[in-house]
C-alpha cells in the first residue's frame, strides 16, 4: 500500500465555463446579443423586461429565458407582451447553469435581436455561473437599500451594467442612487449605471439605446 | 448554496483521477477557494462530508486553502493582495486593475492510496 500525491489543478466550474463558451460562440454567430439579469427576488427583473418589450415593440425582436425555482408565472407575463419566453424551473436550485440554457437554445428563433435570461432571484450563487451572455446586468431596487454592493460584492464584480430600479419610490425611501452607484463602482470600475422606473417608463429609453448600441457593436465585430 | 453541486463536480474529478492511478482510496483532497468565488468554505466542508459516504473518498480529509484576492495593475505593473472590496491599485491608485487570483474554486491536489 502506497500513498501518492497527485497535482490536479482543476477548476470546478470548468464544465460550466466550457458550456457557456459554446453558447457565446453560437449566439454571436447568429448575431444575437445575450443579456443575463441578476438580482435578489422582487427587485423588478420581470417588470423591466416587460418595459423593454413595450419599448422594443415594432423595432427590435427579443426572446426571454426565465429561471425560477417554481411556477411558469414570469414566462406567462412575458408572453402576454407578445414575446417568446421559455421557463426553466430549477426545482430548488439557486441559480441557472449554462447547460440549462444550452437545452433551450435550439428553440430560440433565429431571427431575434436580443436574448434576455432572467436568472433565479438570488444575489449570491448566480454570480459564479457564466451563461454565455455578452452582458451581465445586476439590478438593485430602491427598497433593498443602497448598502448592498459591498455586502454582495461578487454579483457587482461580475456585472457589466448596474440598473437601479423602482426610481418611482425614491421620494419615500432613504435610498441614495449616487451612494449605491459609488459603492458598486469601487468594486467594479467601469460599471455602466442606469436608473429606471419600469412602471413609469423613466430611463427605459436610455437603457434600450444602450442595448441597441451593444447589439450593433456585436454585429459589426462579426461582419 | 451551490456548494453541493460544486462538490459533485469535485467527486467527478476524484473518481476520474483515482481510476487513472488505480487507487483504492482517496486519502486527502486539497481545494483552493477564492474569497471572491461566491462559496463558503464551511458549507463546502458540510457538502463534502455529506457527499463522500459510500464513495472512494468515504473517509477522505478535506483541506481548504482560502485564496485572497490578488490584483494586477496594467498601469504600473504592480501586484498586490487586497483584503477589502476596494479594487484599486495599492501602488498607483489606478482603477483599471485586473483580478488575477481569488475568484476560482480549484481541486489543487489529491492524495491517493494505491
Amino acid at each position: 500500500m502506497t500513498v501518492k500525491t497527485i497535482t490536479v489543478v482543476r477548476d470546478l466550474l470548468a464544465t460550466n465555463k466550457q458550456a457557456a463558451a459554446a453558447i457565446r460562440v453560437e449566439l454571436r454567430a447568429r448575431g444575437i446579443l445575450c443579456v443575463n439579469f441578476l438580482s435578489s427576488p422582487g427587485s423588478g427583473k420581470t417588470t423591466l423586461l416587460e418595459a423593454l418589450a413595450e419599448r422594443f415593440r415594432g423595432r427590435c425582436r427579443m426572446a426571454v429565458i426565465e429561471g425560477d425555482i417554481e411556477t411558469e408565472r414570469d414566462a406567462e407575463r412575458i408572453r402576454a407582451k407578445g414575446v417568446p419566453a421559455w421557463q426553466i424551473t430549477t426545482g430548488g436550485a439557486c441559480h441557472l447553469e449554462a447547460r440549462m440554457i444550452g437545452k433551450v437554445l435550439g428553440d430560440v428563433p433565429a431571427e431575434i435581436d436580443f436574448l434576455f435570461i432572467e436568472n433565479v432571484g438570488n444575489l449570491v450563487c448566480p454570480a459564479s455561473y457564466d451563461l454565455g451572455e455578452d452582458l451581465r446586468f445586476v439590478l438593485l431596487s430602491s427598497p433593498e437599500g443602497d448598502d448592498k454592493p459591498a455586502k454582495y460584492p461578487q454579483a457587482f464584480l461580475s456585472a457589466d451594467v448596474l440598473v437601479l430600479t423602482k426610481a418611482d419610490l425614491l421620494p419615500y425611501l432613504p435610498f441614495d442612487p449616487a451612494r449605491a452607484a459609488a459603492e458598486a463602482l469601487s468594486i467594479k470600475p467601469g460599471l455602466k449605471v442606469f436608473t429606471v422606473s419600469a412602471l413609469r417608463g423613466d430611463g427605459i429609453d436610455a437603457l434600450a439605446d444602450y442595448l441597441v448600441e451593444a447589439l450593433e457593436r456585436l454585429r459589426s465585430a462579426r461582419a | 448554496m451551490h456548494e453541493l453541486s460544486l462538490i459533485a463536480s469535485c467527486f467527478d474529478v476524484l473518481e476520474e483521477r483515482a481510476r487513472e492511478h488505480g487507487a483504492t482510496r482517496v486519502v486527502q483532497v486539497v481545494l483552493k477557494v477564492g474569497v471572491m468565488s461566491g462559496v463558503v468554505p464551511d458549507l463546502l466542508e458540510s457538502a463534502f462530508d455529506m457527499y463522500k459516504k459510500g464513495t472512494i473518498a468515504g473517509d477522505a480529509r478535506l483541506e481548504i486553502v482560502v485564496v485572497p484576492v490578488k490584483l494586477r495593475c496594467p498601469d504600473c505593473g504592480g501586484e498586490a493582495v487586497r483584503e477589502d472590496t476596494d479594487f484599486s491599485c495599492a501602488g498607483c491608485g489606478s482603477r483599471r486593475v485586473e483580478i488575477v487570483e481569488g475568484r476560482d474554486i480549484v481541486v489543487e491536489r489529491i492524495e491517493l492510496e494505491t
